[in-house]
């Protein structure tokens, strides 16, 4: 009796627990590994020399620009 | 800085191929080549929307993944360019890409098929940002100069955004907030009561116009 109650309750934490090993389904696509000339950052060259905040500092202005509620009252 | 991403809103584009015109100008793009068009659904029938489509940047570009020579590379801000002196033009990205960025251009009698070309996010390529030899392959490079997409800032309702997707997020989070307080003829934006609240939260809506008075009527 004992031994059927214990494999039952073995059988049922089996049966929960298998949702546990459930692996992702999502392809995750593998990248290659690039194989052409290697690219600078936008902000390396002039104007801004190497200067990434000035240049993030542009871009985040001229993003906020585009948004009109922030720029007509 | 996040992401570099385009954003297009339905509500806003009217279809006025803007976006697409200052790209081709942009990056004096051939005859054939669009990097950027305008896709209308239900066109004709009330309530047609209207996108503006072109790389999309992907963060897991299916592209990059079937690409045999590998030709392609992700930028730190997220923008997926390639190596026009490496691509065979094989095509493979262009079956593989879900929103029909690559371009061939046809040239010669046979339907050749040259070297891909795709939306750049006005980033260039790998030549010296702002050379000759890198606008003759890739188009003008904006984002060294510390400008956005050509097609994002010529857009003349500002439905095609383009920008860090954080920022983008917020901008349009924004729009769709006062767009609801507002009210429009056909209630709230599409998700907004799901999003922000429940139904009997909506904003008041107001009435469709003309509604209080017949047509020619003073």
């Amino acid at each position: 009796m004992m031994r059927a109650a214990g494999m039952t309750v073995a059988l049922v934490l089996a049966l929960m627990l298998a949702a546990c090993g459930e692996r992702p389904q999502v392809v995750n696509y593998k990248q290659g590994s690039y194989q052409g000339k290697p690219d600078t950052p936008p902000y390396q060259d002039a104007p801004y020399n190497g200067d990434k905040a000035a240049w993030e500092r542009a871009i985040a202005t001229r993003t906020q620009a585009q948004n009109e509620y922030r720029r007509i009252h | 800085m996040a992401r570099m991403k385009f954003l297009c809103d339905a509500e806003r584009c009217i279809e006025c191929n803007g976006c697409v015109t200052a790209c081709k100008q942009e990056h004096d793009i051939p005859w054939g080549v669009n990097r950027r068009r305008v896709v209308t659904i239900n066109d004709g029938v009330p309530g047609e929307r209207s996108i503006s489509v072109a790389c999309m940047h992907c963060s897991d570009a299916p592209c990059m993944a079937v690409c045999p020579v590998d030709c392609f590379y992700k930028t730190e801000e997220g923008i997926v360019l390639h190596d026009k002196d490496l691509c065979i033009g094989c095509g493979y990205c262009f079956y593989a890409c879900p929103f029909g960025a690559p371009q061939f251009p046809q040239q010669g009698a046979f339907g050749l098929r040259g070297k891909m070309d795709k939306c750049t996010f006005c980033a260039g390529g790998p030549e010296k940002d702002g050379s000759p030899q890198e606008f003759a392959k890739y188009g003008r490079n904006r984002l060294s100069e510390g400008k956005l997409p050509a097609c994002a800032e010529m857009c003349s309702t500002k439905a095609l955004l383009a920008g860090d997707s954080d920022v983008l997020s917020d901008i349009y989070r924004e729009r769709v907030t006062m767009r609801a307080a507002r009210g429009t003829v056909g209630g709230p934006p599409w998700g907004w009561d799901s999003a922000y609240g429940r139904p009997e939260a909506t904003p008041p809506r107001n009435k469709a116009p003309g509604a209080s008075a017949a047509p020619g009527s003073k």
